[in-house]
This record gives structure tokens, C-alpha cells and sequence, in this order.
């Protein structure tokens, strides 16, 4: 038989990044700083404790929403870390990654024929949920100019006065910007003039450096009642392969996201709950290990960027970078060169949407003998190419 | 503050250049050697070695923990004791630990029966020693904070989102 693929499948193309992948497969001497994930292992406590959940035959179906009591412990944990006040029994929901969130809320909230507003360059997963949900996607480039910071500017110039939801990812992957309070003020006023939803995937919130502290845009003045915030275990507590993650919202938002869930995922893995319960008790001190390893790194890679003579857009958050490719190569060229010549993996900047072209995002999230190898590599590049 | 970034890293890994310390913490490089230079003449950093997996080599490398148990006396203290036995090359790691026992000794030779002997003629004579309990080294699984073996493959994809 021949399968006739929905429109909707149809309409999406494949990853920007699976070419880069492909290429990368046929060597086996690339470094890579094209991946989105932590090269720390989960901590051993939450480990342990999953492994522990397990002897004990800890198998079965959670609540819907998640393990009452890892509810509670995020309501505690949003709370003390970004001043969130969510009532666990109906304002909190733990799914299979922040992803599965996300994609919960474009299904709970997006009609056919609604236009959502993402903030680019954003995570490549926003737009096809998007529009695998039947909705259409308004894009808001930001630029290095403006720090990749979104503006108001922005919105108006974009239209997304016109828009029914705005997505925001900061800190952002891919360029590692943040949004201050004072950022965040006119774009909060922007979603509740024209009575915008925000969805506002926080999942790097722990990842902030040079002494910001994260802001939640529901922390805001009138946001809380129009906000559905998502954050999970991946990135700060290198629990990627768990899956698991979290929305925070009014009950009525969690309520509907909880009616897909229960017909789809049921529940999160039983396992990484556990592990998540214990990552939240008693990790916090292997979370500030790995993020102060990760600001050196940062620092380390800005530093030699600029030495290798290559623009970079100074990071503040997650564990990326994103500098500036040199004149006379498009993004693509650049990174498929340095993969083809050199062996070392980034991911062009388009991939990301409006706003990331000429750019490429460079992930620290490897250790410092490599990124320093691979940072020659680049500097070899660059002299043979310019 | 950045003494003690400055030491983390030396602690992590002693061969990162002042270059490399100087672009993590974001000091300068002449700050770095001097924070160095400092800690070295303050006595805070009193060396630099590398970390072994001896296992992995052809040559035999034979170590033991030995526990000690001593008598004082009105003349003799641990200290005492401790100065005799540390300026025997052998003993590689000395310290006066709670417990069972008085001190913990780490030895290393080139066979075992180097060891026995070091232990039977040097160390169980000393007048003070009442008690050597020797425990031979077999596998090492975690030096220094640095874990052992082959462990280190990175099995993530090559390009993600």
C-alpha cells in the first residue's frame, strides 16, 4: 500500500540538522560541539534512586499529572529558584520531557487557522508543533544587534499584534541570550494588550551566568493568568535520556494539556520520576558543579573566537554559543567545511529560523580538551579559507 | 576568589596553560601565573603529579594501605613517628587517621616482596609501631577524583537539537 501522508506531515521538512548528522557519521574522528545536551552524567543520587525505584518494583502508572509528591517538590523548587507559585494538584503537570509539553500546549490551545508567534532563532521543534497542530507560525526574527533579545519592535514589525500565541525560549537555544526583567516588561505589556498566550520554555533557566538571575515572564505583573511556563530534568540535571520534564499554569490550561496526556502518554516514565524526586532533594550541589563548569567553557570558547579573529555574540545563558561566520561563507558552507576538512561538528545557524542565518551555534557541552582541539581546527580552517 | 577558581582547575587537571586558566576564569594571564607563583611560595600548592592507571602498563607496580598502631610515650608524639616514617622514598601518602587504628600509610615498590621487606625491616622495628596491618593493592578503580578504565566513550549523537 502506499501511505498517504497527512498535509500536515507533508508540510513540515526534515531537520535542518539531520544532513549535518549524516556527514558526521562517515568519520569517526569529528569532535563534535553540535550536540544539545549536557556530556555530564545524571547525577549518581537521582541514578541511584531510579535504579532503587526499580528493585522495589516501582513500575506501574503514575497519577496523570505526575507523582503527587514530585509535583509538590517542583511547586517548592519553582518557587525558592524563580519566585513561581504553582498549586501542585492543579496548576503543575510532569510529561515525557519538556517537549512533550510543549507540544501538549499547541495541541490544547492552537485551532486551525491560528497564528503563533515564535521568537527566532528558537529550537527547531516550536514551528513543526506548530503546525502539526494545525496552526501557522508568524516569524520574529531577533537580532545580534539587539542582543537576540525580542523587542517590541520586533513584534509590531513581524505583526504580531495579529498573533494568538507567542512562544519564548530564553535562555535561548540556540544563541545563549537572556531576557533581564527590564526586557521582559514591554513584551509582557505587548501579550496583555493584545491578549496574547505566552508560552515560555524556561528548560535553561539554571544555565545563567555572569551573575543574571533568571526572570519567568509569569513572574510578571498580569502574566501569571496568561503564561504556560515548561521546564524539565535534561539540561541542568543531565537527565536527557529520562525524558523527563514540566508545565507550570493556571488550572484551566493545565487541565486541558492533562486531557491530551492522559490519552497519549498516560504518564511520564515511573522511573525518572524517581530520579527526578531525588535530583530535586539532593542534587542541587552537582547542578552548581556543572553550571560553573560550564561558564568556564564559556568563557574559554568566546575567548578563543575572538582570538581566531570570528564575531561572537557574547552568551549568557544554556550552553551554546553563536558566532559569526567569516565573510564569504554562508552558515551551511562553513559548517559542512569544517566538518568535511576539519572533523568538527556545529550546526548553521539557519536551521534555527529568521534572525540565525550567517551564525553557527557551537555547544559547550564537551569537555575542555576537545573543545580546545576543535578550536584549532576552526583557527586552521579559518587561515587556509580566508 | 580566583585563588581558589585558579586551584579547582590546577586540581583538575595541573597541564591546562595559564592561557587556558586565563580564558575560563576571565583573568588575565599575568594575573594567572602570579596567583600560581603565589600559591606555590605560600606552600598551598606543593606539587604536581600525574594521576596513573598502572594497570595498564607492562611494568609491575605493587601498593598497599597499611594500617599502624603505636604507642606514645612522654618523649614521643605522632609526629615524631609521622617524620621517621615519611622520609622513607616508600611511603608515598602518610596520615594520622580516627578509628582502629593510629596511621594510614600508602607504600609502593616494584614486586611484593620489595614491599614486605620495607614493611617487616623499616617499618615494624620502629620501637613506637605495636601493630602493621598490610592490605596489597589489586585493582584501582579511582585515583585523585579520576576514575579508572575505559569508561569515557561519548555515545551522543553527533548533531542535535
Amino acid at each position: 500500500m502506499t501511505f498517504e501522508l497527512s498535509e500536515r506531515v507533508q508540510t513540515v521538512p526534515p531537520s535542518g540538522i539531520r544532513r549535518f548528522f549524516e556527514i558526521a557519521e562517515e568519520r569517526d574522528d569529528v569532535i563534535s560541539l553540535g550536540v544539545g545536551e549536557p556530556d555530564f552524567s545524571t547525577p549518581w543520587a537521582a541514578r541511584d534512586a531510579a535504579i532503587t525505584s526499580l528493585e522495589q518494583g516501582k513500575t506501574s502508572y503514575t497519577a496523570n499529572r505526575g507523582m503527587r509528591e514530585l509535583r509538590e517538590s517542583i511547586a517548592d523548587y519553582v518557587a525558592d529558584r524563580f519566585e513561581l507559585g504553582y498549586d501542585p494538584d492543579e496548576e503543575i503537570i510532569v510529561t515525557a520531557g519538556a517537549s512533550e509539553a510543549v507540544d501538549l500546549a499547541f495541541r490544547a490551545f492552537v485551532d486551525p487557522g491560528d497564528t503563533v508567534a515564535i521568537a527566532q532563532p528558537a529550537y527547531i521543534s516550536y514551528e513543526p508543533g506548530v503546525i502539526f497542530a494545525g496552526g501557522e507560525v508568524l516569524s520574529v526574527p531577533t537580532t545580534e544587534e539587539d542582543d537576540f533579545r525580542l523587542t517590541v519592535e520586533g513584534l509590531e514589525q513581524a505583526g504580531a499584534d495579529e498573533a494568538d500565541m507567542l512562544v519564548l525560549c530564553y535562555p535561548n537555544n540556540p544563541t545563549g541570550a537572556i531576557m533581564t526583567e527590564a526586557d521582559l516588561e514591554p513584551i509582557a505589556e505587548f501579550a496583555r494588550e493584545h491578549d496574547l498566550l505566552v508560552l515560555s520554555d524556561e528548560i535553561y533557566a539554571e544555565l545563567t551566568y555572569d551573575g543574571n538571575e533568571h526572570v519567568s515572564i509569569a513572574t510578571l505583573e498580569g502574566m501569571r493568568e496568561r503564561t504556560i511556563v515548561f521546564n524539565g530534568f535534561s539540561k541542568a540535571h543531565a537527565m536527557t535520556g529520562l525524558r523527563l520534564g514540566y508545565a507550570l499554569g493556571p488550572a484551566e490550561a493545565i487541565n486541558a494539556m492533562n486531557k491530551i496526556h492522559q490519552y497519549t502518554m498516560l504518564s511520564a516514565p515511573t522511573t525518572a520520576q524517581h530520579a527526578a524526586l531525588e535530583a530535586l532533594d539532593s542534587c542541587e550541589n552537582d547542578v552548581e558543579a556543572m553550571v560553573n563548569e560550564y561558564d568556564r567553557r564559556r568563557q574559554f570558547v568566546l575567548s578563543r573566537f575572538r582570538e581566531i579573529g570570528m564575531d561572537v555574540f557574547e552568551a549568557k545563558g544554556a550552553f551554546y554559543c553563536f558566532p559569526e561566520v567569516p565573510e564569504g561563507f554562508t552558515a551551511e558552507e562553513f559548517a559542512e567545511g569544517i566538518l568535511r576538512e576539519q572533523g568538527v561538528a556545529v550546526v548553521p545557524g539557519d536551521v534555527f529560523g529568521e534572525g540565525g542565518s550567517g551564525h553557527l551555534r557551537v555547544s559547550y557541552a564537551t569537555g575542555l580538551d576537545d573543545l580546545r582541539e576543535a578550536l584549532a581546527r576552526i583557527e586552521a580552517f579559518v587561515e587556509d579559507h580566508t | 576568589m580566583s585563588e581558589r577558581e585558579v586551584l579547582e582547575l590546577l586540581r583538575e587537571n595541573a597541564r591546562y596553560s595559564t592561557a587556558d586558566i586565563a580564558r575560563m576564569t576571565g583573568l588575565d594571564e599575568s594575573e594567572v601565573e602570579t596567583t600560581i607563583e603565589e600559591l606555590e611560595a605560600a606552600g598551598v600548592v606543593r606539587g604536581y603529579q600525574a594521576v596513573v592507571d598502572w594497570d595498564k602498563l607492562e611494568d609491575e607496580r605493587v601498593r598497599a594501605e597499611v594500617e599502624l598502631n603505636v604507642t606514645l610515650d612522654r618523649e614521643t608524639g605522632y609526629a615524631d613517628i609521622a617524620e621517621r616514617l615519611a622520609r622513607f622514598p616508600q611511603v608515598k601518602a602518610l596520615r594520622l587517621v580516627s578509628g582502629d587504628y593510629d596511621f594510614d600509610m600508602e607504600v609502593e615498590g616494584d614486586s611484593i616482596r620489595e614491599v614486605s621487606q620495607f614493611i617487616s625491616e623499616k617499618v615494624a622495628p620502629v620501637p613506637e609501631i605495636t601493630q602493621t596491618v598490610t592490605h596489597y593493592v589489586m585493582t584501582s578503580y579511582k585515583e585523585n577524583g579520576i576514575e579508572l578504565g575505559d569508561g569515557d566513550d561519548d555515545e551522543r549523537l553527533s548533531v542535535s537539537p
